[in-house]
């Protein structure tokens, strides 16, 4: 029987989640004999073009080149996997689509703005082509690309985990920041997968791994408010990796630039 | 009540001695990252030393004293359910054979006996709770088995606790090996067991004089005059409330975050999953803690029965305080106020029970 197909495909991103795979260690061995993999830049195989089974994609959409580019990997691949947060939500790099301004900041950053070639606004992947599978985290854990590899070579749907960090910090046994520290901790509306790394180290959730199931963000920023809060505070919680996820997007909003009398809407 | 009798203070340390010569390992409360957690304890110094403690609506903070009380607060996040019942573990690993047949491997190793000290009443009626549930459980069992609790009881519950409303506490009522008063000097020692009364009588102990007595009588008195109280309801009526606004009003405040579930001492919930190895020949069968809170739990193929908030709420509420008396002859709720201080928005579910009394406008 032929090995399943794989390829790790590049988009707007830092390299963290293709970094993951790397970081299986032993398990990347274990993952070689299983399958074939044939376009992973950052382990030093490029065949951009191939045909595979699984395409796991990291990064956003930043420009017309990848909007082109992300058709092509549609139409080569079986599953398309988007991995990480830029892939998911549209990353940090997405924090542009706020202001609107894509053309004044371009201008004034760049000393030769005509050779630079992005879209006004950045996208997921999901934006643009069907995705059978998206991971989220920034960056992704190599538990969650391990589980899914692993149920797509069974031919089951992958489990998609969308519990709150909340549940994993109990099992875990951590120690609660907000209720022990005021602390303005996202783990109530953000989704699980990264063990709660950071309550775990006495560090309020930042939110990376993107909304949980039904998010009560509104609520949540209340609570922000009632610790103290200032607005912009607020916003900076849920405007930040995934800002444009929508519900962090929709409760972000409400207190961006609200109160600083240069509200642009 | 059993004969006490009196430990000072500077002999709590031949107790711990005591209790880990006898091959146990003992657990017991330490400050941890703000709050208290049962940890392994082999000195005295390990533990509080005049820590008192806050509690409120969303709110936990330690405050140390002068005091020379080990004990002198009401509870952590956790005391013995994740001693019990684990937050996860392995149930059986399944390994496939060549002939394309499933061997299956119970995963079940001996628990090491484990002692803990500082368990409370509210602690202990929970534990109770969830021998019920889980009593044909023998992950459960083996670890319930060899457990050795020394129980305090509560001389400074928090303004969360309501043990008293509901009976459990805040004296330590039964199902202890050991229970201890703390006073000003020393301790009054009772056993609740024939295994506390054999370490009982290893003990350098006195009889207790009458004003010893009579300072564990006030004290416990004291501990009794909680201002937070179980209101009155009919357990059986609960459910039949399924339309007061009270649920549209909590269902708003409440983040869904299952914290609730997860501190309460007799919550039980779990799911279970299958960690393949990558190999694809080997995998294990996980259980983890779950709760009413997430969309999983009301997960029957292909449909979710409790899609918002208001109805995962009202299902907890209400099997809590209502179905558990149906289910196990007694409510689910044991007063400790674990689900009122560790709730990050600070949700008084007993505020929602006084409103479902009340009728409606």
């Amino acid at each position: 029987m032929n090995k399943p197909r794989i390829a790790v495909h590049k988009f707007s991103s830092c390299d963290g989640c293709q970094l993951t795979f790397l970081n299986l260690g032993e398990a990347l061995l274990q993952l070689n004999e299983q399958v074939e993999i044939l376009h992973f830049l950052e382990a030093g195989m490029s065949d951009a073009e191939t045909e595979v089974d699984i395409a796991f994609v990291e990064g956003s959409l930043s420009t017309p080149n990848e909007l082109e580019r992300i058709q092509q990997v549609r139409a080569n691949s079986r599953y398309l996997v988007s991995i990480g947060a830029c892939a998911t939500s549209g990353g940090l790099q997405a924090l542009r689509n706020l202001e609107g301004q894509h053309d004044n900041w371009r201008d004034a950053i760049y000393a030769r703005p005509e050779f630079i070639q992005t879209l006004k606004e950045v996208q997921p992947i999901a934006a643009a082509v069907q995705v059978d599978l998206e991971l989220w985290g920034c960056p992704v854990s190599s538990a969650q690309i391990l589980a899914a590899i692993r149920a797509l070579l069974f031919d089951v749907a992958p489990i998609d985990d969308r519990d709150r960090v909340c549940l994993e910090c109990k099992r875990q046994q951590a120690v609660c920041v907000l209720v022990t520290g005021a602390a303005p901790c996202m783990g109530p509306v953000t989704r699980t997968g990264c063990g709660a790394l950071c309550p775990r180290f006495g560090r309020a959730c930042y939110g990376c791994y993107g909304p949980s199931e039904t998010p009560q963000t509104d609520t949540l920023a209340q609570r922000f408010a009632g610790f103290g809060l200032l607005p912009d505070a607020i916003a900076r919680r849920f405007l930040l990796i995934n800002s444009q996820a929508p519900a962090f997007l929709h409760t972000g909003k409400v207190f961006y630039h609200s109160g600083t009398g240069d509200q642009d809407d | 009540m059993p004969a006490s009798v009196y430990l000072p203070r500077r002999d709590l340390q031949c107790l711990l001695d005591l209790i880990v010569s006898q091959g146990y390992t003992l657990k017991g409360p330490q400050v941890i990252d703000g709050a208290i957690l049962m940890r392994p304890l082999n000195s005295t110094s390990q533990l509080p030393k005049g820590l008192e403690q806050t509690q409120a609506p969303g709110e936990y903070r330690l405050q140390q004293t002068q005091g020379l009380r080990h004990f002198s607060w009401a509870n952590g996040p956790q005391a013995l359910k994740p001693l019990t019942f684990v937050p996860r573990e392995t149930l059986w690993r399944s390994e496939a054979q060549p002939d394309g047949t499933l061997k299956f491997h119970e995963s079940i190793d001996p628990p090491e006996p484990t002692a803990v000290l500082g368990v409370r009443g509210c602690d202990l009626a929970a534990l109770a709770l969830q021998d019920q549930h889980f009593a044909g459980d023998p992950y459960y069992q083996q670890r319930r088995q060899s457990l050795l609790l020394i129980a305090i009881d509560c001389s400074h519950p928090a303004d969360t606790c309501f043990c008293a409303s509901t009976r459990d506490g805040p004296d330590a009522k039964d199902g202890f090996d050991l229970a201890l008063s703390e006073l000003e000097e020393g301790f009054l020692v009772r056993a609740g067991s024939q295994q506390g009364t054999a370490l009982m009588e290893q003990l350098q102990v006195s009889e207790p004089t009458l004003e010893q007595h009579q300072e564990a009588q006030s004290q416990l008195e004291q501990a009794r005059q909680q201002q937070r109280h179980l209101p009155d309801f009919e357990p059986a009526e609960l459910i039949q409330l399924n339309q007061h606004t009270a649920w549209d009003e909590v269902a708003d405040a409440c983040l869904s975050c299952g914290n609730c579930t997860s501190v309460c001492p007799s919550c039980f919930c779990f799911s279970e999953s299958e960690a393949p190895e990558l190999n694809g020949t080997e995998s294990s069968h996980q259980r983890q803690w779950d709760s009413c809170f997430s969309e999983g739990h009301s997960y029957i193929h292909g449909h979710r029965f409790r899609p918002d908030t208001k109805g995962r709420y009202r299902q907890w509420l209400t099997h809590k305080f209502g179905s558990w008396v149906e289910q196990y002859g007694r409510s689910g709720c044991t007063g400790c106020g674990r689900c009122i201080s560790w709730c990050p928005v600070g949700i008084d579910p007993l505020q929602v029970l006084t409103q479902l009394g009340e009728t409606q406008s």
